[in-house]
C-alpha cells in the first residue's frame, strides 16, 4: 500500500515530515473499537438474528458510501493547506505570541471549516505543523465541535430543533476562546523548558 | 437532504479553490498535495468504515433510555456531571448523540443538563476521539486538548443556568 520511494519524494518536496499523515493505519485505538463493534454485533445477532445484523449493515453501508467523498475532500483540503500555507505567516498569526487575535482567528477557522471530523482534524493538524500553537489549534478544534455550522445544520437543527440549537450555539460562543486561552496558559507552564 | 448538498458543494469548492492556488504555484505542488491527500484517504477509509458501519451495532445495543434517565430536570450539578460522563461515553455519530439529547428534552430533562450532555458529546465522544482525532493529530495534542476542554461543558451548563431557557 505504501511505496517508500514515493514517501521519500514527498519528504524531499516539503523538507519536513508531513502533517496530518496517518502513520499507523491500525493502532490500539482502532483495536478498541473493533472489539466493541464485534461484541455489539454479536449481541445484536443474539437478540435479532441475522436479519437484525444485515439490516443495520445495509443501512450503515449506504451511510458509509455517502460519507466517502467527503472524507476524500477533507484529506485533500488538509494536504493542500499544509502545502500552501506559509510557515512564517501562520506562526505569526496563530503562533504562541499571537495573543487574543490568534485565538479569534483559530475560532473563525473552526467555524468556517466544512465537513466532519475527517475534514477538521487533518486541517487542524496541518495548521499545527505549519506553526500554529496548541492554544490556537485548541480554539479551532473546540470551535469546530461547538459552533461549526456543518454539524449544527446537518444534524442538530433537524433533530434538536431551531430554538435549542441557536441557544446552545450562543452559549458556546465564548467557549473556544476560553479553551484556547486555558490551553496556552497550561502549555506555557508545563513545557516551559523551551520549545518541544 | 438539501443541507447536506450545500455542505458538499461548499466543501468541494474549498478543495477546488486551494487546488487552483496549488496549481498556480506549479504542477509539482499540486501533484504532491493530491498524492499526500489521497494517501491519507486510503489510510483513513478503514477507520471511517469501522466508525460508520460499526456504530450502528453499538447504538443498537445501548438503550437510549438508560442515558436519558440520568438527565433529570432537578438533578442539579450531579446531573450535569452525569450528563458530561454520558456525553463522553455515547457511542456512534451525530444522529445518536443528538437523538439522545432530543429524547431527554422530550422526556423533560433539565436544560443545563442537556446542554452539558450535547457539549460534552461534541467535545469528548470517545469513538470520534479514538477513530479520527488520534490518527490525524499528534496524540500529545489530543490528550492536552481533551484535558483543557474538561471545564467547558460545566461552564456551558453554568451559563445555561444563569441566562435561563430561550
Amino acid at each position: 500500500m505504501k511505496d517508500p520511494a514515493l514517501d521519500d519524494d514527498a519528504a524531499e518536496a516539503d523538507g519536513e515530515p508531513r502533517p496530518g499523515h496517518i502513520r499507523k493505519p491500525i493502532g490500539w485505538s482502532m483495536i478498541v473499537i473493533i472489539v466493541l463493534v464485534a461484541v455489539s454485533a454479536f449481541l445484536v445477532y443474539r437478540r435479532d438474528g441475522v436479519d437484525g445484523v444485515t439490516s443495520i449493515l445495509t443501512h450503515d453501508l449506504a451511510l458509509f458510501g455517502g460519507i466517502l467523498p467527503r472524507v476524500l475532500a477533507g484529506c485533500l483540503l488538509g494536504a493542500f493547506i499544509a502545502e500552501l500555507l506559509p510557515h512564517e505567516k501562520v506562526s505569526q498569526s496563530l503562533g504562541p505570541r499571537s495573543g487574543l487575535k490568534g485565538l479569534l482567528i483559530g475560532t473563525a477557522f473552526g467555524v468556517i471549516i466544512p465537513g466532519g471530523p475527517f475534514t477538521a482534524y487533518p486541517v487542524a493538524s496541518a495548521l499545527l505543523s505549519v506553526g500554529a500553537d496548541f492554544g490556537a489549534t485548541i480554539a479551532m478544534v473546540v470551535s469546530w465541535t461547538l459552533i461549526g455550522y456543518g454539524r449544527a445544520v446537518a444534524w442538530e437543527l433537524p433533530i434538536m430543533g431551531t430554538d435549542f440549537t441557536l441557544w446552545r450555539i450562543v452559549i458556546s460562543l465564548p467557549l473556544p476562546i476560553l479553551a484556547g486561552a486555558l490551553g496556552r496558559f497550561v502549555y506555557v507552564r508545563i513545557y516551559r523548558k523551551g520549545p518541544p | 437532504m438539501s443541507t447536506a448538498l450545500i455542505i458538499d458543494v461548499f466543501l468541494w469548492s474549498s478543495v477546488a479553490v486551494v487546488g487552483l492556488i496549488a496549481l498556480r504555484r506549479g504542477r509539482p505542488v499540486l501533484v504532491a498535495s493530491v498524492r499526500e491527500g489521497s494517501m491519507d484517504f486510503i489510510n483513513i477509509v478503514p477507520r471511517v468504515a469501522l466508525g460508520v458501519i460499526g456504530s450502528g451495532y453499538i447504538a443498537a445495543v445501548i438503550p437510549q433510555e438508560i442515558i436519558t434517565g440520568w438527565l433529570g430536570p432537578n438533578s442539579g450539578w450531579p446531573g450535569v456531571l452525569t450528563a458530561v460522563i454520558a456525553g463522553a461515553a455515547t457511542p456512534g455519530g451525530p444522529v445518536i448523540g443528538f437523538s439522545v439529547g432530543a429524547v431527554a428534552m422530550k422526556a423533560g430533562g433539565g436544560m443545563p443538563q442537556i446542554i452539558a450532555y450535547v457539549v460534552a458529546w461534541a467535545l469528548f465522544a470517545f469513538q470520534r476521539l479514538l477513530l479520527f482525532e488520534i490518527p490525524f493529530m499528534p496524540a500529545r495534542f489530543v490528550w492536552f486538548r481533551a484535558a483543557v476542554s474538561l471545564p467547558i461543558p460545566f461552564l456551558a451548563a453554568a451559563i445555561a443556568m444563569a441566562i435561563g431557557k430561550p
